[in-house]
């Protein structure tokens, strides 16, 4: 990473804006009336109960949700103070600038190379290609396993390691952001810790946005934690609706929420 | 959106170009997906545009005259029909009990896995044959080897009208048997199909109870395969009805209307197969409209196949 | 109480004759294809040899020498191959629009409705379609019988299956690899041609490979729009002009009353069923390594 980057990234500058947030499948609503701001540079998690919309808050922020045809989202999106749902916009180029890491990991079925070198290549990369698959998989803490079969395929490695792979993938196209929806619920223990282990030093470069059912993860990794809940609602989308509890710095969220329903979910009261 | 410094992705914003080769993409994707609807309109309109004169001319009579006579120019489709629904649905009666019976011995646990499966490969391998080699098969070997026994059956049973004649050939009976042949592959692989898809608990629910291999496949298992056993019974409806060179080649291509089996007849396929290449005036218009009504017949049963075999989806 | 096996007890008896009964079914069904690739071995292999392979077919005639069916086989093979030219980019980019853009529209299950009818559609249809639409008109360069209305009407005949395993093959491929592509900026187009679509050629290559095999064999299309010819397909118009195809020599000369030419179609049927049988074989063989691996 240059330098110059780093240097000209103010600190606590809002990268993401959730303006109001209604998201719906079909005629239900999945979750709705979030407002919530995302700090640059920072590791940001969103926790809560199943079926509480965080995974589809997350797939909101790079259009993923745009791969669901009866998925409809009202209210706004800022990414540094665009609006994502401007009809103008191209989903492909908010993709290529917040990347995703997801829960089950998916290598492509091409060599541990080529899985780095794909994405870095379909967004025009006019470097060095070799060393940015080094350093892409040096960030993400995968090197050693990797360095002496770069051209066998993804496939080989462990389901930990193929997760971390995924991780390279998304950071050697350089986003600005990194969304991971439960990036370890398939993984064991110890891989588990690698990962953690990466975003600390990820966000030292990058705003981090995870979706964790783990709260002692969240504790671990984030600097600040949106808590949601779900109601239960007539006629909503399974029959729940989520919203947004409650946004603030990881350890108020956890000593001292000031939501009744935040202090239950943390103290294992329900979820 | 923000821009960077020394930003070495290039493509960070796509260019125009990229752009146009996606939104291209689709539609070419797009353009080809209808292609099919294209051809079946198309299809259907050369079909029906063709045969508009001689619909003109007979109208519904074409149906139930059987004079078809290129000299005198006078058509009528009656024999051609008959064949049609005579061999197809003659075949099907032969087939379904065959078919059915394969499946069932191919997916129950009667003989090692390693023979069950061979034998469906082979079924599916006759599916494979073309049908002219069927025809040539059936010409030469399977004609000349069945005559004596059409032949005592005429003997035997000459007072019922579908045996009444002395066989000497080519004929509808021979025609069905190629048909058995031809649609056997269809029946088998569809019913093994729908017999596998049949959930194991039913199974062993029937012989927890205490029931016999056979009491399970006629109470439990055939009754849940049901609806798509007898969507690939009308797909093979279909088949048999449309099949042309076996069928055409062992016929006798006779326009002469008999009731017999036993005697020379035609199906539609068999006579546009015949006829279409070298006829000329309204002879044209005619096999077109028995190409019409052959198209009609073949399309209603497919398409009420396909609604057999969408239930049975639905069911589990 | 007594637990032993009873054979002569009704249920078990009925048990028995039943299960011999289906065992009788499933030889039935199995014997035509013994037969008949038994009597095609004994009277057409009996005759290969090379000039058979290389000869031109003698007219019909009450001749001993019926000379070779050299055209036909490339004949089969050309006319094959324009049906496989024209029926592939479509059937797969159709295939495609069915799997990977609109999975469940409106559109894709009327398009999925189509494919499924027009595989039913007769083959003679087809082949009088295509006479219709091609071969009365002469709007492909005035020419009337040819290779290339063959070509068209078998790829008529083609375009359904090559659908039909585009968008299955396509189907089976992980919605996670989608995503993955996707999530790191890349367009549908790359999505498709370069992880989506490599991902699903195995069964995409064997599902069109039968239905190469398939169309190969096919008569009913090709009999008035290819017609057939006693001549190599040379020059530069070979293809506007009618073409001879091993399955319509077959047709054409089981038809004849000399025995020369009738040995002829057999050999023919040979040559036309090895071809189809192995390729049939090799590709099942090949998609279930694949699958294994």
């Amino acid at each position: 990473m240059d330098k110059s980057k780093q240097v000209c990234k103010p600190q606590n500058k809002t990268t993401i804006s959730l303006q109001n947030v209604t998201i719906s499948y079909g005629k239900f609503e999945a979750v709705r009336n979030v407002y919530c701001d995302i700090q640059k540079g920072k590791v940001t998690s969103l926790i809560g109960p199943s079926g509480c919309g965080k995974s589809t808050i997350l797939r909101a922020i790079n259009r993923m949700n745009d791969l669901i045809p009866s998925c409809s989202l009202n209210g706004r999106v800022l990414f540094e103070g665009a609006d994502l749902y401007d009809p103008r916009i191209d989903p492909v180029e908010v993709r290529r600038r917040i990347g995703m890491v997801f829960q089950q990991p998916n290598p492509f079925p091409k060599s541990i190379y080529e899985n780095i070198a794909f994405g870095a290549r379909i967004n025009g990369y006019k470097g060095d290609m070799d060393q940015l698959v080094e350093s892409s998989l040096r960030q993400a803490a995968v090197w050693d396993e990797c360095k002496d079969k770069l051209n066998d395929s993804g496939y080989s490695l462990s389901g930990g390691q193929q997760q971390r792979l995924c991780i390279a993938r998304t950071i050697a196209i350089e986003p600005e952001v990194i969304l991971m929806d439960e990036p370890c619920s398939a993984l064991d223990p110890i891989s588990t810790l690698k990962i953690e282990e990466t975003m600390h030093e990820l966000k030292k470069n990058f705003t981090i946005i995870i979706v964790t059912h783990n709260m002692q993860q969240a504790l671990r990794v984030s600097d600040m934690t949106a808590f949601y809940n779900a109601e239960i609602k007539e006629g909503a989308a399974g029959g729940k609706c989520g919203y947004l509890v409650e946004f603030n710095d990881t350890d108020k969220i956890f000593n001292s929420p000031v939501q009744k329903a935040t202090q239950d979910y943390i103290s294992g009261r329900f979820g | 959106m923000s821009e960077r410094k020394n930003d070495q992705f290039q493509r960070r914003n796509r260019p125009p170009s990229e752009k146009i080769i996606d939104i291209g993409f689709k539609n070419l994707a797009i353009a080809m997906a209808s292609m099919v609807a294209v051809i079946l309109f198309g299809i259907l309109l050369v079909i029906f545009l063709g045969s508009i004169e001689s619909m003109g001319r007979y109208g519904l009579r074409f149906l139930v005259t059987s004079d078809w006579n290129p000299v005198t120019d006078d058509y009528g489709a009656f024999t051609a029909i008959y064949g049609t629904i005579v061999t197809s649905v003659a075949s099907l009666m032969i087939a379904v009990p065959l078919g059915v019976g394969t499946a069932i011995f191919i997916t129950e646990n009667i003989i090692p896995q390693n023979i069950r499966e061979l034998i469906g490969i082979m079924v599916e391998l006759l599916a494979a044959i073309p049908s002219v080699v069927l025809g040539l098969w059936a010409i030469f070997v399977m004609e000349p080897f069945i005559r004596p026994f059409l032949t005592s059956l005429n003997n035997s049973y000459s007072w019922i009208p579908f045996l009444s004649t002395e066989p000497v050939g080519p004929a509808l009976a021979p025609a069905i048997l190629i048909l058995v042949v031809m649609i056997l592959p269809i029946i088998t692989a569809i019913s093994r199909d729908s017999l596998n898809q049949v959930p194991a608990k039913l199974r062993e629910a029937a012989y927890g109870i205490g029931a016999t291999r056979w009491s399970t496949i006629f109470n439990v298992i055939l009754p849940a395969a049901i609806s798509g056993i007898t969507g690939g019974v009308l797909l093979a409806l279909g088949r048999a009805m449309g099949e042309t060179m076996a069928v055409t080649m062992i016929i006798g291509n006779s326009n002469n209307f008999s009731l017999s089996l036993l005697a020379p007849g035609n199906t539609i396929a068999a006579m546009l197969a015949n006829q279409f290449g070298e006829a000329d005036g309204s002879q044209v218009s005619s096999l077109m409209f028995a190409a019409f009504i052959l198209m009609i017949l073949t399309l209603s049963v497919n398409i009420f196949a396909q609604w057999m075999v969408k239930r049975l989806s639905l069911k589990y | 109480m007594n637990l032993f096996y009873k054979h002569t007890s009704r249920r078990n008896l009925s048990n028995t004759i039943l299960t011999l009964i289906t065992g009788l079914f499933a030889t039935l069904a199995v014997l035509p294809l013994i037969l008949v690739i038994l009597y095609v071995l004994i009277k057409g292999a009996s005759q290969i040899n090379i000039n058979l392979l290389t000869q031109l077919p003698e007219p019909p005639g009450d001749d001993l020498n019926s000379g070779g069916i050299g055209n036909a086989v490339i004949g089969t093979f050309v006319v094959t191959g324009i049906g496989a030219l024209i029926a592939i980019p479509i059937g797969v980019g159709g295939g495609i629009y069915l799997a990977e853009y609109s999975r469940n529209g409106p559109f894709s299950k009327f398009i999925r409705f189509g494919t499924n009818v027009l595989s039913g559609v007769p083959s003679i249809i087809a082949g009088v379609f295509v006479y219709g639409v091609i071969v009365s008109t002469k709007v492909i360069f005035g020419s009337n019988f040819s290779g290339l209305a063959g070509g068209i009407a078998l790829s008529i005949l083609m375009l359904p299956t090559v659908i039909k395993t585009t968008d299955e093959g396509l189907k089976l491929v992980s919605d996670e690899l989608r995503k993955g592509a996707l999530g790191i900026g890349a367009s549908k187009f790359i999505t498709i041609t370069r992880i989506t679509l490599p991902a699903a050629l195995t069964p995409i290559a064997t599902g069109i490979v039968l239905a190469l095999a398939r169309a190969a064999g096919e008569t009913a299309p090709l009999i008035f729009t290819a017609l057939f010819s006693f001549y190599w397909a040379e020059g530069s118009e070979a293809l506007l002009e009618p073409i001879a195809t091993l399955s319509v020599l077959i047709y054409n000369f089981a038809l004849e009353p000399y025995e020369a030419q009738n040995k002829l179609a057999w050999a023919a049927s040979f040559v036309l069923v090895l071809i189809i049988l192995t390729t049939n074989i090799i590709s099942r063989f090949i998609s279930k390594y694949a699958s294994s691996k």
